[in-house]
């Protein structure tokens, strides 16, 4: 399960496994999706249980998920394909619930599903129904969106409250009898992004990442990674809603490890930050945006939390399932 | 006569900057001798020639008789050619191979230069960095070794001819004393205030005001302002101890909540004033480490005053009653502070208080304690200061929260610059911080609580020599790490909780420091296993190095090994919060069969969720709600063994703790709103039962609103850790029995625990030990595996807890009862172990060690049964002293079979 969790385990199962086999420059840098010759490309497979949550099902994620991952690249989402793998016995209503959200996530944000394909597997052999969904899209030449590109000063901006998507799923399991006034925070942000690029000049938008496995933590240390730079956070400028804060703490999670399905962190130029802030609040999709750090020269490489006492908090990338470190 | 011989003679040990030298040449002349003395890289190096007799009786004074501060370790000799060179010299030091010879650590204040001091005759007359070869700073000075003047911070201060002087005459107490110096070369001390006038402060700026420093800062805390002042290992904040307002402002400012303050008395007599003292505590406080003593009050006031108005300082801070683990008066920060300083240093006001009266301390520094944490002034500074305002003083480490103690003057003035109504500091830098040590005695033993300033970097003898250097990384909280090079373990200083960014970097930084200072290049690497430790990342990026994971409780119980100088095999009985487990689970309450090489997992506490993680630690009334949840009349059935798998549900949520008491505790709780809750059964086998018994308690009524929630959490075992830590029963009980429901700080649960049980108190409780399961798999260690496996049954002890409330006995009766079950329990699991191994040792290790009635009762029961025991002598029984057991152990792997 520990290589499930969007840790750092789940990296190094990555990096060990994949990079190894597949090894090409467009891969190495193990972005949401890979961009060559005008052209972005990415494929994702959706597992979720339950199929069916507040806000959402797997169709929706299945299509906002590659929508997204294509527009993190900077890219105006052309086409999708669907792949099913089914479970002999799954409900075929349930398979038209799916596909129904699936149709409707697709016309929302304007992506034709193109092409598809269906397998049943043996009862057993699959949890329900999995989606797999691989999305192209077009990249204006002139956009190069790259986690690498971060540099001290910028602006960390996140589109909305965090952690909407993960607290609904786990409690819609329905184990904990814990009912939230929630719903899940999934959506096709390709509109949103056009409208950041819009609204910001030529390279001023360093990069786009949808946190989502992992959550916002796991997103930035990814960011201060790869830009060998810091990201400084501002605990009390982080938006979470008050119905997930209560459901983290009851749980005893921390809604920065949280993962968002709508939600994408954009690091922008300092001088951009107003204009790009403005244009976010314009969409709906963007409504709660906010401005939650900067990105600073020392230390490189770490994520630092700047506590309501003043104090810096290292939000490190978990290796694994979450577990407390105090003696 | 006539017969003459020459010898050389090695002195290995703590001989540098100790005033050693002078002492060579003092005794070899005062015998006759003729020859000469040295530094080298590896200690003193001297040549005696002469009568036989009186060579012999040289080496032997040498042995056995050096100055006070030196710590010889070992003393070679060999016969050399006879010279006939006349006179005894000091020749310079040599050798280039930096860093073998040893660094002394922090001294306080001698009581010969504490004569000077106050002898107005004296050129150093209230100068307030008097020091001499017997005093002064040393380790948290040292830039660079080998250790001269030009490695310390002193090195910018030119030394005027009277100092230069001293510094080269061999009959000087300050010969070759580093950092002497006097009013006309030294460090200079400077009181500031905010620039501006009372109406127009410009933040963050800072004036110096004109005359006697000491009498004005004296004045500030006269009337209650808060001093920050620069020690010898960082800067506190004080206050004066018996004013409450002035103590609550602190805690405000602080954002410390309940964590209990230090005090500083003036004399010995005003400590003996406040708390019963037997000599041993005597001396620990008048000892030149100087460290914090914990002793028990003479007076213990219940409850915090309401703050009265009428302070300058105080107006306009009103702290919280420290009930509710929150911190408050934060907005109001720096209005108070422009309040507050006007009059400060109005030298004209008279002492408000005669010392003879002083009998209180205010209830704010340690509200409800038994216990008072007290230390006597250990820097010229103190001295001077606390004879201008001979009362006791709050002294507590200049910082906000959890965060690292300020050490640079930068840092603090921006730090401490909105909790400081004024700075006392001067111009000589510190270069490592380190903080006051903390120790306590218990049954006649010294237990080291906290081992830093005064103690570091003196080594601890390895039993097992590193045959390669070792690197230990330590844990996570109270942090610590250590260098290891043969013989020799160097425990750094208390560096902290590693999740602050400035702690880590202290820890990062302070391995390249002592790495330099000791010239020792690790080539093995020993940490915990424990994967989200910030310890164990940096262990794991440090390239070209032999990795070595040391089982957490394995390395407490060999740090205590290593203090007793034994290599074991002993039973080991390792009682704390948390440790990561060879399971996976979450270790805590654990019986050892281990020597310094291996372990066998004998026994445990049963095991049990925590639900919520680490909210668990921040919120006791949730083990409470978790054991309770778990009582059922099959109790087999309830110990759930293996591996869990409580993150199962967390596939598309990965959470990260907020760790540490950052977050308000309460604040959540305020939040619930858009949260509701339906509770069904949950169909746990004995969830019902422990319901039905629990229906009344005040822990469940108190927490009604997420009780059921958090009982799910735990059954559905979502985000519930299985933990068999002792520490958690502590908390559970703790809420149960005293109300303790949520804490601000580590360990509070049980300390307050202990604090309350009553002291004569004999009965206990009954706690089931039941063979259960084999010895888990690669937890096997180097010891057999295979070996029966017991599980005692702390949630025998929760359900007598609850029996006996209700049966109408005191919370204090309780407590001790409870306490005694434990001690009991740990008996009993010994005994089943001796029959087993034969073994008749056992150690006790872990942070629930600390616990002084738990360690009386365990050890007094222990030794009723014939067992020897170990216990803490050097390093603190918890997680400060990890590093020491992960290099012993990583020392010991190093020798072939
Ligand atoms: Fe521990
Ligand atoms: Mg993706
Ligand atoms: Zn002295
Ligand atoms: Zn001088």
């Amino acid at each position: 399960l520990a290589h499930g969790a969007g840790g750092k385990a789940t990296r190094t199962l990555i990096e060990a496994v994949f990079l190894e086999a597949f090894s090409n420059p467009l891969l190495a840098p193990l972005a949401d999706g890979a961009v060559a010759d005008g052209l972005a490309f990415t494929t994702d497979a959706y597992v979720v249980t339950p199929l069916f949550f507040p806000g959402g099902d797997i169709g929706d994620l299945a299509v906002n998920g590659t929508v997204n991952d294509l527009a993190m690249c900077g890219a105006r989402p052309s086409y999708l394909s669907a792949a099913f793998v089914l479970e002999e016995g799954f409900p075929v209503e349930d398979l038209r619930r799916v596909t129904a959200s699936m149709a409707r996530a697709a016309r929302d944000a304007g992506v034709p599903i193109v092409t598809g394909d269906t397998k049943v597997v043996q009862r057993g052999k699959a949890d329900g129904c999995y989606i797999t969904t691989a999305g192209v899209g077009t990249v204006d030449p002139a956009v190069r969106l790259r986690a690498s590109a971060a540099r001290p000063g910028d602006a960390v901006i996140v589109s909305g409250p965090i952690g909407e998507h993960g607290v609904t799923v786990m409690l819609a399991r329905g184990e904990l009898d814990i009912e939230a006034d929630l719903t899940s925070d999934t959506a096709p942000l390709a509109g949103l992004v056009a409208c950041l690029l819009d609204s910001c000049g030529q390279g001023q938008v360093r990069c786009l990442r949808d946190p989502t496995r992992g959550g916002v933590a796991t997103v930035l240390n990814e960011i201060a990674g790869a830009s060998e730079a810091a990201v400084v956070l501002d605990e009390d400028a982080v938006p979470v809603r008050p119905a997930v804060r209560g459901a983290c703490e009851l749980l005893g999670i921390d809604p920065l490890y949280v993962a968002c399905e709508g939600r994408m962190i954009a690091v922008v130029d300092s001088g951009a930050a107003p204009a790009a802030l403005d244009a976010l609040r314009a969409h709906p999709l963007g409504a709660g945006a906010a401005v939650i750090g900067r990105i600073a020269q020392d230390p490189p490489g770490l994520v630092l939390l700047r506590t309501a006492f003043g104090g810096t908090r290292i939000v490190d990338v978990l290796v694994g399932d979450p577990l407390p470190r105090i003696c | 006569m006539g017969a003459c011989a020459r010898v050389e003679v090695r002195v290995d040990g703590i001989v540098q900057g100790v005033g050693f030298r002078p002492f060579v040449h003092r005794l070899a002349t005062g015998l006759g001798l003729h020859g000469v003395v040295g530094n080298d890289e590896r200690g003193v190096l001297i040549e005696v020639e002469g009568n036989p007799e009186a060579v012999a009786a040289f080496t032997d004074a040498v042995r056995h008789r050096p100055p006070p501060l030196a710590s010889v370790e070992r003393v070679t000799t060999r016969p050399l050619p006879v010279t006939g060179e006349p006179g005894f010299r000091i020749v310079p030091s040599t050798g280039r191979d930096h860093g073998r010879a040893l660094i002394s650590p922090d001294v306080a204040t001698c009581d010969d230069c504490l004569r000077e001091l106050f002898d107005p005759a004296d050129r150093r007359h209230l100068y307030p960095f008097i020091n001499c070869t017997a005093c002064g700073p040393r380790f948290t000075i040292v830039t660079a070794s080998p250790y001269d003047r030009a490695g310390t911070t002193m090195a910018p201060f030119a030394m005027c001819p009277a100092c230069a002087a001293e510094y080269h005459d061999p009959s000087s107490r300050r010969f070759h004393a580093q950092p002497v110096c006097c009013p006309a070369c030294g460090p200079r001390l400077r009181l500031l205030v905010p620039a501006g006038t009372e109406d127009a402060r410009p933040p963050g700026r800072w004036a110096e005001v004109a005359g006697d420093p000491i009498a004005g800062a004296a004045n500030v805390l006269r009337r209650g302002g808060v001093l920050a002042v620069k020690g010898i290992g960082g800067y506190h904040l004080a206050v004066r101890a018996d004013l409450e307002d002035a103590v609550a402002t602190l805690r405000a400012r602080k954002r410390r909540a309940e964590r209990p303050f230090a005090v500083m008395t003036p004399t010995l007599a005003t400590a003996r004033h406040l708390c019963t003292t037997d000599p041993h505590e005597e001396r620990l406080l008048t000892a030149p480490q100087r460290p914090i003593v914990l002793l028990a009050r003479r007076h213990i006031p219940s409850t915090p005053r309401v703050p009265e108005p009428g302070l300058a300082s105080a107006q306009g801070v009103r702290a919280g009653d420290g009930g509710d683990g929150s911190a408050c008066g934060a907005e109001q920060r720096s209005g108070d502070v422009a309040a507050a300083v006007g009059p400060l240093v109005d030298a004209s006001v008279a002492p408000l208080i005669d010392p003879s009266v002083v009998t209180l301390i205010a209830p704010s520094v340690a509200p409800c304690d038994r216990m008072l944490g007290v230390m006597l002034p250990y820097s010229p500074v103190h001295h001077l200061l606390l004879r201008e305002f001979p009362q006791p003083i709050v002294l507590t480490s200049g910082n906000v929260s959890d965060e690292p103690i300020a050490y640079l003057d930068a840092d603090a003035l921006s730090l401490l610059g909105g909790l400081a109504d004024a700075f006392l500091l001067h111009d000589r830098a510190i270069r490592t911080r380190a903080d006051d040590s903390v120790v306590r005695v218990v049954r006649g033993r010294e237990v080291p609580v906290r081992r830093s300033r005064g103690h570091v970097p003196r080594p601890s003898p390895l039993v097992r020599a590193a045959r390669r250097p070792v690197l230990a990384c330590g844990a996570e909280l109270k942090h610590t790490f250590c260098l290891a090079r043969g013989r020799h373990a160097l425990v750094s200083q208390h560096i902290g909780d590693l999740e602050n960014y400035e702690t880590l970097r202290s820890f990062t930084e302070g391995v390249r420091h002592f790495e330099r200072l000791f010239g020792i290049r690790p080539e093995v690497v020993a940490h915990d296993p424990h994967p989200e430790y910030l310890s164990t990342k940096y262990a794991l990026e440090r390239g070209d190095v032999q990795l070595v994971a040391v089982q957490h409780h394995h390395a407490h119980i060999a740090s205590c090994l290593t203090d007793n100088g034994a290599a074991g095999p002993v039973i080991g009985v390792a009682f704390d919060g948390l440790g990561y487990g060879l399971d996976r689970t979450l270790w805590g309450g654990e019986f050892l069969v281990a020597d310094l090489t291996g372990f066998r997992r004998a026994g445990h506490l049963a095991t049990v969720p925590m639900p919520g993680g680490a909210a668990a630690i921040r919120q006791p009334w949730r083990m409470a709600a978790a054991y309770l949840a778990d009582l059922s009349p099959s109790v087999p059935d309830s110990v759930r063994q293996g591996p869990t798998d409580g993150a199962a549900h967390l596939a598309s949520i990965s959470g990260r703790f907020p760790d540490g008491g950052h977050r308000d505790p309460a604040d959540g709780a305020a939040q619930l709103t858009g949260l509701s809750m339906s509770f069904p059964d949950i169909g746990r086998r004995g969830h019902a039962e422990g319901n039905a018994g629990t229906a009344g308690l005040a822990v469940r009524e108190r927490n009604a609103a997420r009780w059921d929630a958090v009982t799910a959490l735990a059954a559905r075992a979502v985000n519930a850790p299985l933990t068999s830590s002792a520490g958690r029963l502590f908390d559970a009980v703790a809420a149960i029995a005293i109300g303790r429901d949520t804490v601000s700080y580590e360990g509070q649960a049980a300390v307050e625990l202990e604090r309350a049980a009553a002291p004569g108190e004999a009965g206990t409780y009954p706690c089931r030990i039941i063979g259960a399961g084999r010895a888990e798999g690669p937890g096997a260690g180097r010891a057999d595996g295979g070996e029966e496996m017991f599980v005692a049954m702390g949630h025998d002890l929760v359900r007598a807890v609850v029996d006996d409330l209700g049966a109408g006995a005191e919370p204090g009766v309780v407590a001790a009862r409870f306490h005694n079950g434990v001690a009991r329990l740990i008996v009993e699991g010994c005994v089943r172990l001796r029959e087993q191994t034969g073994l008749c040792v056992v150690a006790l290790s872990g942070g629930v060690f600390q616990n002084a009635r738990l360690v009386a009762g365990t050890t007094a029961g222990l030794e009723e049964r014939g067992f020897t025991v170990l216990t803490h002598k050097n390093v603190p029984p918890n997680d400060g002293g990890i590093s020491l057991g992960q290099a012993a152990v990583a020392a010991a792997l190093s020798h072939p079979g």
